[in-house]
């Protein structure tokens, strides 16, 4: 944190440079945000997101139900007001709102952990292989290339069978599954970024290649990070109920939207509203998300609208 | 050109060696062996049972058995069906999931490619708009989600179409698992064709074509077309990894005797022997469809080939 204003905007004006725009434009980020602004799916799946994430996390203080418990009073109970079951339960009497809530929970939580993986280990080794370049970068890239081809998420599956279904193991595979493309684009940023003037400064000044990457380097990709990552945040939430719909995600009692959908669709006759909460919740995060991702490309990469 | 499919052939090898190293370790690490029940085996029998599988020798001899028999084309055994090695079990899937993959992956590419167009072609009017909507829907809704509002909708409210099952293969009832299985597929397919055809349709030599006055449908189908193509054949290749892992929920939802049933039955069942030699089948088939589409690629364009 600098808290000094007058040396925040010096180096302020100093990053901007560095990212190769004049100080005329500077408001470029601001301009971006105006347009994000503008882009009214954007704004509403904003406004859709924040409602879900408050939901979710503040909402199972305000039910009555845990998203365990059984309510022996309400067994396959249809959505209704009279007895506080708004979404309706399971068969097995949870309350189905405490359970959706709870899930929608789980599902952002391995989302915000995985893309935090894939980003580390994505910029991580983008920023190395592209600054190293040469025969280092060769070999690092044509591994990401090979890797490419490699059928991750049965790997995640033989993971999660031998190593049981642990959470923080489906994190981080998960992660660990979706840094390929985050890499290739960190490395070509990178590589336009080290033909610059700073980064020669740095080098003529007796850094270290270690320290020029985390000093000069990653903050200066900070936008092209951001943007991908988040258009990397619905994916994830869509492997992750994928794995938990066919049984390898989060186990009971814990549950996750994909669990809950799972078990939505063998009952999606007698009991539809089984499928229909989770199956909505599911939709709106991911179409919300994806929306928000595809604004935040539009606006700060105007070549591509 | 041969050079090239030669050149990409070979590195094919470093992928192979990485997957079938890594699944072998990993499942070596596993808490566990194979023959440990609720009631334990005698050690006497459980000493014969490690001699039979090569499992009391040390575990780099172990791992170039394994290789070599892989080498062999056999997968090794199946520690839950003894009737069957795994090879066997997934030679009996592989026509099924095959026959969906194949018939999912070709209908992608057709929706795909005539709704970009359309998109592109019309692009911010009506069409572009109805049409992007609906991609959309595809493209978010998960499979197993799809699967089942449709299995509703066509099979129980409207009975056109089976539930589930295969029914000797009849076209009846492979309508549901496809269009599941190809929908994303042909949504992202469409979306890519749409953005490099609008761009394609910008360029030079488009205006030249359309001032030779050869009408709409020649510009497109004769000059536009095959350099929109690109992106889209570049996709293919994990197009086709997606489709393997699609065949997972639809194969399971659709009840169809696929290899991805066999496999999902498996891990759940911990038959650790089967989950091995399905995930190396799969890389292996992966790799080799990736393989084709960079030579296809290539073929398309020639500045890859001389890279």
């Amino acid at each position: 944190m600098i808290l000094n204003p007058a040396k925040r905007e010096l180096l302020a004006a100093e990053l901007l440079e560095a990212e190769g725009l004049s100080p005329v434009s500077r408001s470029l980020t601001r301009d971006a945000l105006r347009r994000l602004c503008r882009n009214k799916a954007a704004v509403a799946s904003i406004i859709v997101l924040t409602l879900l994430v408050l939901v979710a996390f503040i909402g199972p203080y305000l039910i009555p139900f845990g998203y365990e418990d059984p309510d022996w009073a309400a067994f396959r109970a249809p959505p209704s007001f009279a007895d506080g079951h708004y979404f309706g339960t399971d068969p097995n009497g949870r309350d189905l709102l405490a359970r959706v809530l709870y899930g929608t929970r789980v599902s952002l939580a391995v989302a915000l952990t995985a893309t935090l993986v894939s980003v580390v280990i994505g910029v991580l080794y983008g920023a190395i292989s592209g600054y190293m370049g040469g025969r280092v970068d060769a070999v690092m890239m044509r591994f990401v290339d090979i890797m490419y081809a490699f059928p991750y998420i049965l790997f995640v599956i033989l993971l999660m069978v031998i190593f049981g279904r642990n959470v923080y193991l489906l994190f981080a595979a998960i992660g660990a599954l979706e840094w390929l493309t985050m890499a290739r684009i960190v490395r070509g940023q990178t590589l336009s970024l080290k033909q610059r003037e700073f980064i020669e400064a740095a080098r003529a000044s007796g850094q270290k290649p270690l320290k020029i990457i985390t000093r000069h380097i990653i903050p200066n990709l900070v936008g092209p990070v951001v943007i991908f990552a988040a258009l990397t945040v619905p994916e994830i939430i869509a492997t992750e109920s994928f794995l938990s719909y066919l049984g390898f995600g989060v186990q009971e009692p814990l549950t996750s939207l994909g669990t809950l959908i799972s078990e939505g669709t063998d009952a999606m006759e007698s009991m539809p509203w089984l499928l229909v909460f989770p199956a909505g919740f599911l939709v709106a995060l991911l179409l919300s998300l994806l929306f928000i991702g595809d604004g935040l490309r539009d606006a700060f990469d105007p070549r591509d609208r | 050109m041969i050079n090239y499919a030669f050149r990409r052939l070979l590195s094919t090898i470093p992928v192979m060696w990485i997957a079938v190293t890594a699944c072998f370790f990993v499942l070596r690490l596993a808490p566990g062996g194979p023959f440990d029940g609720e009631r334990p085996l005698p050690p006497v029998i459980l000493q014969n049972l490690a001699a039979h599988y090569n499992l009391d020798k040390p575990l780099i001899q172990q791992y170039l058995y394994y290789v070599g028999d892989l080498l062999k084309g056999d997968l090794g055994p199946s520690f839950a069906s003894e009737d069957f090695t795994v090879a066997q079990q997934i030679m009996i899937g592989l026509p099924y999931t095959f026959i969906i993959g194949t018939a999912a992956f070709l209908l992608a590419i057709v929706i795909g490619v005539a709704v970009g167009c359309l998109g592109a072609l019309y692009q911010n009017k009506a069409p572009d708009y109805i049409l992007g909507a609906l991609i959309l829907v595809g493209v978010v809704l998960p499979n197993f989600l799809i699967a089942p509002i449709l299995q509703l909708v066509f099979g129980i409210h409207l009975q056109w179409l089976p539930v589930g099952g295969w029914g000797n293969g009849s076209l009846k009832y492979l309508v549901l698992p496809v269009v599941v299985l190809a929908l994303p597929h042909a949504g992202r397919i469409s979306r890519i064709t749409r953005g490099s055809m609008i761009e394609v349709m910008g360029q030079n030599f488009i205006r030249t074509a359309k001032a030779k006055g050869i009408g709409p449908r020649l510009t497109v189908m004769r000059h536009a077309l095959r350099p929109a193509m690109m992106p889209v054949v570049s996709y293919l290749g994990p197009a086709a990894s997606y489709l393997l892992t699609g065949s997972l929920v639809v194969e399971s939802v659709f009840g169809l005797p696929g290899i991805g049933r066999y496999f999902v039955n498996a891990a759940l069942n911990r038959d650790y022997g089967m989950v091995l030699g399905t995930v190396i089948f799969y890389m292996v088939l992966i790799v080799f469809l990736n393989l084709l589409v960079d030579i296809a690629y290539a073929w398309l364009d020639p500045k890859v080939r001389n890279r």
